[in-house]
Order: C-alpha cells, then sequence, then structure tokens
C-alpha cells in the first residue's frame, strides 16, 4: 500500500493482519499482535473468541494508531523558481475576459466567435506589454498548443514563466521553439548544430532580425550538408534584411542542385535592384521590350538560354501558356523597375498608357501582368498604384493586371483603406474578400462605413446572409468600434426574426464585446 | 453602497453551464429596461420574446432572487444576465434610482414570510409533544441498533471468507446498504456504499473503521458525551438546525477560505470553509441545492463575515450552521491566512483523529509551500517537509495553474489534509488576492 505521508512505525503487524483478512480467517490463522508496547497493550484487551471479529478489532487499532501517527514526507529538492518578470500585471477585467477567451470556462458575455477574437486579444496585449496572471499561463499554452497561429503571441505574454513550464510539461515544449524574443547569443552554436528544424529556421530567423551577417555567415556554415526541402525554407529567411552583402550566397545559390533552391535565391535576387543578377534581367528586359516612337514593342525571347534557365526561368511553361509568352513574363517580372523610367524618362503611369506590340499580337495585358508581379515583388508602391488604377466604374471588370490584393498590399495602409472602401461603394461585397483582407485591422471608419452600407444594401437586396459569410467573419475581426452604433441600428431595423436580424445582432454583439475587451486593456473599463 | 459582486461570484451562482451561456446573451444591455440598484436590491426588465417584458430583481445581501418568467431554473438566466451586467458596472443600472413597486411589494412580501416562518418555528417548539418525540427517538434508536448489529455480522463473515473475493460480492453490499437505509442509518449506508467501489489496497481499513464505527454506535451510551455526538453524526443522525440556532453560538468575524462544489445527480452540494478571526476555529458550512439549482449560500474566497455559528456537536466539532448575521459580507484582510509547514498541518491531522477515529480530513492553511512534480506525483514542501497532493482531489490542468500561480515561489494553500495527502482548494500568491484550485 502506496501511503503518500509516511508513518511513524511500519512495524505494526499491519501487513500480516492484511494478508489474513484478504485469505480469511477460514484458512489464516489470525497473526499474533506486533509493534511497540502500547500497541501491544490494546491488542492484549481485543477479545480473540472470534477470530473474523477480533482481526478487524486489531486492523482498527493498527489502522487508527497508523493515521493519528501520520509524519509529512521528507521535502524534496526544490526546484529553480521562474525568472522574473517586470512587466506590468494584466488589468483585472482583461484577466477575466482572457479566461473566457480561451476557454477554460464558457461563461456569460460570449458572443460569436471568441476563437477569432483571441488573437486580436493576444496582439494587443503584447502591444501593452503585460505580464499574465500565473494562473492563465497553463491555459493559454494549452490554446496555443491546438492554434499554431496564437503561438508567437502566447509564448511572447507567457514570458519567462511560459519557458518555466514548458521546461516540465512536455505538452508545452513548443515555447522554446516560438520566436518571441531577441536570439539568445550564447543558445546560438549548439541550436544550430543540434537543434530541431523548427528551432533552427527559428534561430535563424531570430538572428537574422538582429545580425543580418551573421545570420548569412551561421547559414553558409553548413549550407552543403543541409537537405533540399530545408535548404529553401532556410534561404527564406533571408528575405528579411536583404542587402548586397547576400549577394555573391544568391548567385551560389543559383547553381544549386534542387530546382526550388535555385527558383528561391533567383526570386530574392531580382529584389536586390543593384546586384549582377537585376543587371542581367534588365539586360534581357531591354531586349524584348523597347520603347519605339509612341508605342511600346515586344519581341519576345526565342529561347530559353543557358543563362537563362541558370538564373531561374524554368524552359518549359508549367502554364500551359506559349512558351515563348512565359519567358518574356519570367524576365520582365524579375527585371528591376527602375530601369523602365531610367532608359524611357516616362515615369509608372505614361508607360502604362501606351500601346503594346509587336505588330501581330496584343501583348498588353502579358505585359502589365509581368510589371504587377514586379511590383509586389519590389515592393513598389509607385508602380503599384499607377497599375491599379482609379477604382473601376460599375459594371466593368476593370482592367487591373496581377492579383489587385497583392498591389494594394504594397501601398501604405491609408491608401489600402481608401482604395478598398471606394472598391466597395461602387462593387459591393462580392469580389471585396481578398482587398479586405489586405486592409490594416482594425479598418478605418470610413472604410467601416463602406463595409457596413453595403451590407445593409445586401440585406435590402434580400441576399442571403450566408453568401458573404467570408466578409462577414473578417468584419467581426476588423470592424472599427466607431461603427458599432451603426450595426446595432441596423440589427434594430432588421425585420424580426430574419437570418439578417440576427446577422447583425451578432456583429453589434461581437462589436461590444471587442470594443469592450481592448478597452479592459488599456486599463479604461477597470 | 455595497461593492459590486466579481464575475466569478456572478458565474458561482448559476445552476448549470446552459444557463451561464443563456444568461451571458443576456448579459449586455440591450434586453434590459427600467434597470436600477438600490439599498441592496436590483432590479431590471427584461425583453423577451414575449410583449410584456421579465421582471427579474435580486436582494443582494442573502441573496433572494426573483423573476416573472416561467422558467424553473433558479437563479434563472434573466437574473443571472441582470447580475453580470451589473458587475461589469454597466451605466444602464440607474445607482440609487427609486424601486418600482413590483420590487418594493416582493421585498414587503419577503420580509413577512421570513416573519411568518419564525413564527411558525416558535409555534412548534411551544406545540411539540416532549413525550412523543421521545418515543419517536427510542423506536429509531432500536432500529439503528438492529442495524448496526447485521452490519458487524456481515463485516466479520467478510473477513472470514477472505477480502479477495470482495469485489465479486459488490450487488450484495449495495443490498447491505439498503438494509442500512431501512434501518434508518444513513450515515452507515454510504459507507457501505463505499464500501463496495473501494479498491482492494484500502479495504481492510474501510472494513476496520466502519466495524469500529457500528461498534462504537452499540455502547454510545457509554462514550464521553462528544464521542458518541461523533458516533450518532456518523451513524446518521442529523441536528436540528433551529435546535442548534437555539443552543449555544459563536459569533466572530468568519474569513471564507474556501468552497467547493459536488455535484450527482439528485443534490448539487456546496462546501464552505470558514475560520474566526477572533477564536481561530475552523468551521464548514454546507448548501445544498436541487439538480438544476445552484445553492444559495454563495460567499466567495476572502470575504469576511460577521456572524454567529452554531456547531453540530462532535468530538472535533467543524460541521456548522450560519445564524444571526451581522451586516453583509465585506473584503477581508488582504493578506493570505496564517498558516502551517506541511510537517505542522499532518501532525494536526493525527491530532484531529485522535478526538475522532473517523475524520478523513481536516481544514488546514498551509504557508509558504511550492508545488513540486516529483517522480510519485505533486507534493507541496516548504524545504524542510513535505505533503502530497491527494491523487484525484483537484483535475492534473487544476495543479499546473497552481504550479503557474506559484513560478516556484511559495504559496499560501487552504484544504484538506488526510491520510491520503492535501486537497487544494484556494490559493494566494504573494500579496495577491485568492484563487479557487480546483475549478
Amino acid at each position: 500500500m502506496t501511503t503518500p505521508t509516511t508513518t511513524l512505525e511500519t512495524a505494526d503487524g499491519w501487513a500480516e493482519l492484511e494478508t489474513a483478512a484478504l485469505l480469511g480467517t477460514d484458512r489464516r490463522a489470525l497473526p499474533e499482535p506486533a509493534g511497540p508496547a502500547a500497541l501491544l497493550a490494546a491488542a492484549a484487551a481485543v477479545d480473540r473468541t472470534d477470530p473474523a471479529v477480533a482481526l478487524l478489532d486489531l486492523a482498527a487499532l493498527v489502522a487508527v494508531r497508523r493515521r493519528a501517527g501520520a509524519v509529512a514526507l521528507p521535502a524534496p529538492e526544490l526546484p529553480p523558481a521562474a525568472a522574473p518578470d517586470a512587466r506590468p500585471e494584466l488589468p483585472e477585467a482583461a484577466a477575466r475576459r482572457l479566461a473566457v477567451l480561451v476557454g477554460g470556462r464558457t461563461a456569460g458575455a460570449a458572443p460569436a466567435n471568441l476563437a477569432e477574437l483571441l488573437p486580436q486579444w493576444l496582439e494587443a496585449a503584447v502591444a501593452h506589454g503585460y505580464r499574465l496572471p500565473g494562473s492563465l499561463v497553463p491555459p493559454l499554452l494549452d490554446a496555443a498548443r491546438a492554434r499554431s497561429e496564437l503561438r508567437a503571441p502566447a509564448v511572447a505574454l507567457a514570458g519567462p514563466l511560459g519557458r518555466w513550464l514548458a521546461d516540465r510539461n512536455q505538452d508545452w515544449r513548443f515555447v522554446h521553439r516560438t520566436a518571441a524574443e531577441p536570439a539568445e547569443a550564447d543558445a546560438g552554436p549548439q541550436v544550430w548544430q543540434e537543434g530541431l528544424f523548427a528551432e533552427r529556421v527559428t534561430h535563424l530567423v531570430r538572428l537574422r532580425r538582429e545580425r543580418p551577417q551573421d545570420a548569412l555567415e551561421l547559414l553558409a556554415s553548413t549550407w552543403p550538408t543541409e537537405r533540399a526541402e530545408d535548404r529553401v525554407l532556410f534561404l527564406d529567411a533571408l528575405q528579411e534584411g536583404l542587402s548586397a552583402a547576400d549577394e555573391p550566397f544568391l548567385e551560389a545559390a543559383l547553381t544549386d542542385r534542387s530546382k526550388n533552391v535555385r527558383a528561391t535565391a533567383a526570386e530574392l535576387l531580382s529584389t536586390l535592384p543593384g546586384s549582377a543578377f537585376a543587371t542581367r534581367m534588365a539586360e534581357r528586359a531591354r531586349a524584348v521590350v523597347r520603347l519605339e516612337g509612341r508605342r511600346l514593342t515586344v519581341s519576345p525571347p526565342a529561347e530559353c538560354d543557358a543563362g537563362m534557365q541558370r538564373d531561374g526561368i524554368p524552359p518549359k511553361s508549367p502554364t500551359g501558356r506559349g512558351e515563348r509568352a512565359w519567358w518574356f513574363g519570367e524576365i520582365v517580372a524579375a527585371a528591376p523597375l527602375a530601369l523602365w523610367a531610367a532608359d524611357t524618362g516616362l515615369g509608372p503611369d505614361q508607360l502604362l498608357r501606351l500601346p503594346v506590340g509587336d505588330g501581330g499580337t496584343d501583348w498588353t495585358d502579358d505585359l502589365r501582368e509581368a510589371w504587377a508581379r514586379a511590383a509586389v515583388r519590389q515592393q513598389d508602391a509607385d508602380w503599384a498604384r499607377a497599375l491599379l488604377g482609379p477604382v473601376p466604374r460599375p459594371g466593368r471588370a476593370g482592367r487591373t493586371a496581377g492579383s489587385p490584393a497583392r498591389l494594394l498590399s504594397v501601398l501604405p495602409a491609408a491608401e489600402r483603406s481608401a482604395w478598398t472602401a471606394a472598391f466597395v461603394q461602387t462593387h459591393g461585397l462580392g469580389d471585396a474578400f481578398q482587398l479586405l483582407g489586405a486592409c490594416a485591422t482594425p479598418w478605418t471608419p470610413p472604410l467601416s462605413t463602406a463595409v457596413v452600407a453595403a451590407l445593409e444594401r445586401a440585406a435590402g437586396s434580400g441576399a442571403y446572409p450566408w453568401s458573404h459569410s467570408g466578409v462577414l467573419g473578417m468584419t467581426e475581426r476588423a470592424l472599427a468600434p466607431e461603427a458599432a452604433p451603426a450595426v446595432a441600428a441596423l440589427a434594430a431595423d432588421a425585420a424580426p426574426d430574419t437570418a439578417w436580424a440576427e446577422t447583425f445582432d451578432r456583429l453589434a454583439g461581437t462589436l461590444r464585446f471587442r470594443a469592450a475587451m481592448l478597452a479592459e486593456l488599456v486599463g479604461r473599463a477597470g | 453602497m455595497e461593492e459590486r459582486w466579481s464575475t466569478e461570484h456572478v458565474l458561482s451562482l448559476a445552476p448549470d453551464q446552459a444557463s451561464l451561456k443563456a444568461a451571458g446573451k443576456l448579459s449586455g444591455p440591450a434586453p434590459w429596461s427600467g434597470a436600477g440598484w438600490e439599498q441592496g436590491v436590483l432590479w431590471g426588465l427584461c425583453k423577451g420574446s414575449g410583449s410584456t417584458p421579465y421582471r427579474a430583481a435580486v436582494e443582494l445581501a442573502t441573496p433572494a432572487y426573483k423573476c416573472s418568467c416561467p422558467s424553473r431554473k433558479f437563479p434563472c438566466k434573466h437574473v443571472l444576465g441582470l447580475l453580470l451586467l451589473w458587475s461589469a458596472g454597466a451605466a444602464e443600472i440607474a445607482e440609487g434610482a427609486e424601486r418600482p413597486d413590483w420590487v418594493a411589494e416582493w421585498m414587503a412580501g419577503r420580509q413577512a414570510a421570513v416573519e411568518q416562518k419564525t413564527a411558525r418555528q416558535q409555534v412548534r417548539a411551544e406545540t411539540a409533544d416532549p413525550a412523543a418525540a421521545r418515543r419517536r427517538v427510542e423506536r429509531r434508536t432500536a432500529r439503528v441498533s438492529a442495524g448496526a448489529q447485521e452490519l458487524r455480522l456481515r463485516l466479520a463473515d467478510g473477513v472470514r471468507r477472505g477480502l479477495a473475493d470482495h469485489a465479486a460480492g459488490a450487488a450484495d453490499w449495495e443490498q447491505v446498504a439498503a438494509r442500512m437505509v431501512d434501518a434508518q442509518a444513513p450515515g452507515l449506508a454510504s459507507k457501505v456504499r463505499e464500501l463496495a467501489y473501494t479498491p482492494q489496497q484500502g479495504l481492510l481499513t474501510g472494513y476496520a473503521l466502519l466495524h469500529l464505527l457500528a461498534g462504537a454506535w452499540g455502547r454510545v451510551d457509554e462514550l464521553p458525551e462528544e464521542l458518541a455526538a461523533t458516533v450518532r453524526t456518523r451513524v446518521g443522525f442529523t441536528a436540528d438546525t433551529a435546535e442548534l440556532l437555539a443552543g449555544p453560538t459563536v459569533r466572530d468575524r468568519w474569513l471564507v477560505l474556501g468552497s467547493r462544489d459536488t455535484a450527482d445527480d439528485r443534490l448539487t452540494t456546496r462546501r464552505l470553509w470558514l475560520r474566526g478571526a477572533k477564536t481561530g476555529r475552523p468551521a464548514l458550512l454546507l448548501a445544498f441545492g436541487r439538480p438544476g439549482q445552484a445553492p444559495e449560500l454563495a460567499l466567495p474566497a476572502g470575504q469576511s463575515l460577521e456572524a454567529e455559528l452554531a456547531f453540530h456537536p462532535g468530538a472535533r466539532p467543524l460541521r456548522a450552521v450560519l445564524g444571526q448575521r451581522y451586516g453583509a459580507p465585506e473584503a477581508g484582510p488582504a493578506e493570505p491566512p496564517a498558516g502551517l509547514s506541511p510537517a505542522e498541518a499532518v501532525a494536526g491531522y493525527g491530532a484531529a483523529v485522535a478526538d475522532d477515529p473517523w475524520l478523513e480530513s481536516w481544514p488546514v492553511v498551509l504557508s509558504e509551500v511550492v508545488p513540486v512534480l516529483g517522480p510519485e506525483g505533486w507534493q507541496l514542501t516548504d524545504g524542510r517537509s513535505a505533503v502530497a497532493v491527494r491523487r484525484g482531489s483537484v483535475p492534473e490542468a487544476a495543479l499546473w495553474r497552481l504550479a503557474a500561480l506559484s513560478a516556484g515561489h511559495p504559496v499560501t494553500l487552504f484544504g484538506e489534509c488526510g491520510p491520503a495527502g492535501f486537497a487544494p482548494v484556494t490559493a494566494w500568491a504573494g500579496q495577491g488576492r485568492p484563487v479557487g484550485v480546483g475549478q
């Protein structure tokens, strides 16, 4: 029998009594009493006429003696405490909110989509730099274990306590692999040599953020021995802090055994304007697009030569389009956009207005498409703005090349919101999902107003709310709190007991919840 | 004006999860109108599906609830929603508003009912026939004695055949339990039922202690008065609340150390542990609710209440009933309660067992202990001695929350100390507020 508390005396005859009781006094004689004198004296007073009754009497004596004489266990070794955390404690109301959000309790005041609001809560709390009450850290880590997108903010909030817990509970080991704070210089070489893949990527990303050159050297030190699929992801890590210093390494990677590594290296080089790669691509681009008078003449390449292939242009078109058009697109998309202004003296707007052709085929769309890809890759806001143009008029698909959402992502936040608001006003929500997704959250008041108005029109037009479920989900997360009264008004005006009434009710509830949740973090709602 | 309740406090009143969820939807200002709060009464009108709004009101001190909705849940979702709205400090609830007539009527009706009940109790006490009462007690005593005798025979038979066969006879023990109920010894019945599901390693202890109890009943008249009272209680005699309150009471400022609810399909039981600020006495209050109803008595840990308690008699008095209160519960001291080391706590349980051999645990505050997970499970240590956390007393996740709360630093813990270890109930970290461990 395992007793969590030890007894003062184990030689008290209990084991013998237990054996006799298990087998039965019909088969086993009553054991002789044992133990210290006081116990023996008490045992001597037991009437032994019926061995079964006597055994129970004796067992009662010993059992009570054991309970009354229990002593504490020896102290185990004390583990080290968690490192101190100097951040200010989370306001109390916010702590209660987090308890609801991580679902430890499905308590009251919980509308809609708690799961959708948790990431927002976490980001806001991280921005405020709060320390969580200790007892909320385990449920948060449990939530982050199941949802990897929560890990970075959860680990940042959990702080030293999170790492201390992760040392003790296997379930939370991911904490050590999640990038949340500056690389610890001393942890470096060991993690890189011995760590799991995820730990190594995390380490590389952190180091790159702080000391780009060291990160490059670390990667180069083991590069030949890495597996091809790992090399691709390590190379991706160089995107942050990319500079001319990375060029020789990337140039070398253009001859890598793996096709994906070659393509990634080429992509990175194409965003380095001054590189030899960019110069080579610019040469090729000049050869395929020329300004002749007031028109752009296109002469697509006749073949994909070894140099082009080395620079990451696949000889076979993966899309099934004509190979010459494919090579043409790859060249223009990888060439530095600055070359066009330098060569022609024209800005993007002017260039985009010029007619395009080779005499027979219309190359306008191909050229715009390639420029759009280049604008996104090179994060060129002037080109992105010109390519997007004004919001297309109603009923027109528009001549926007590439993906408008991706072009939009290149623009500053205010411009993105303004363009999308104009788009929603004109075209409603049907095609707005990706555009809205490209806008910073929470949405600006004008964008929020445009979305609410579009929802009102959609409700009025007899459409079903679920045909807008994607946009509605995003709206719950992103609508500006200032729009709450407008939504509440919609909810009040909607025909009762309809799907739209329920939708607006829910939206209004979520907005209130979000507003309260963010206010608590500021400490206003105390 | 008293403090608003915390959201936790309100949540603890909910009879079940479904009510909580429903109340959450009513905790926004939208459905409410005419809400107010004045002199310990909270009220509001909640728009439902019908044309007339429901009238919900709460008398905060008792607390007592009223709602005009037809729900059988108690308190209903409207009352809970109103309380949640209020606890969030919503401006829609007018502070110091004049109570509407329906609230005033309800309060007056409550007052009258309380007075009537007191009067009825007085009448009953005056008209009771002492001779008839004594005859009833004698009849019951005889039946219990027969039951206890039968139980001793059954236990001895078990030991004669061998406890290795015990598991096979679980159904037989259900029958014995039913016989104990017939013998009007519900305490013996529940112990017998426990025995049916006791694992083999604890069987002999269970048999022996039950044998000791049944034997003690046989000579209850020879025992010292306190121990005799303990035996009576454990066999299943209950003390009448009114009678207890008519006897000696202890007035003190009672600090709430913790509370725990357990529910089965017939009953929700709430245990509330208190400690007197002046007397240092521990006390345990029990409150019950039917399924779907939270027990009415709700006192959050850390609050303290000036009141009279009447203790059930016994060798180790602990269970008490709440008598006269003096004022509403207030926030208790900011610092954690004073406590003992693990060695002292274990010894304290031992001393209590010396008074009442059937005692399974004794409430205790542990000071400055660190929860440590070792190969044998969780232990609580102050660096000099340790006590194990009783397995299964709280879920594993709760112990991790406790570990996180401590972060390796000492905490103050309230709980029950028994032969199988310590069952934590409430924790205080540093100068922080009490945190329930089990929930």
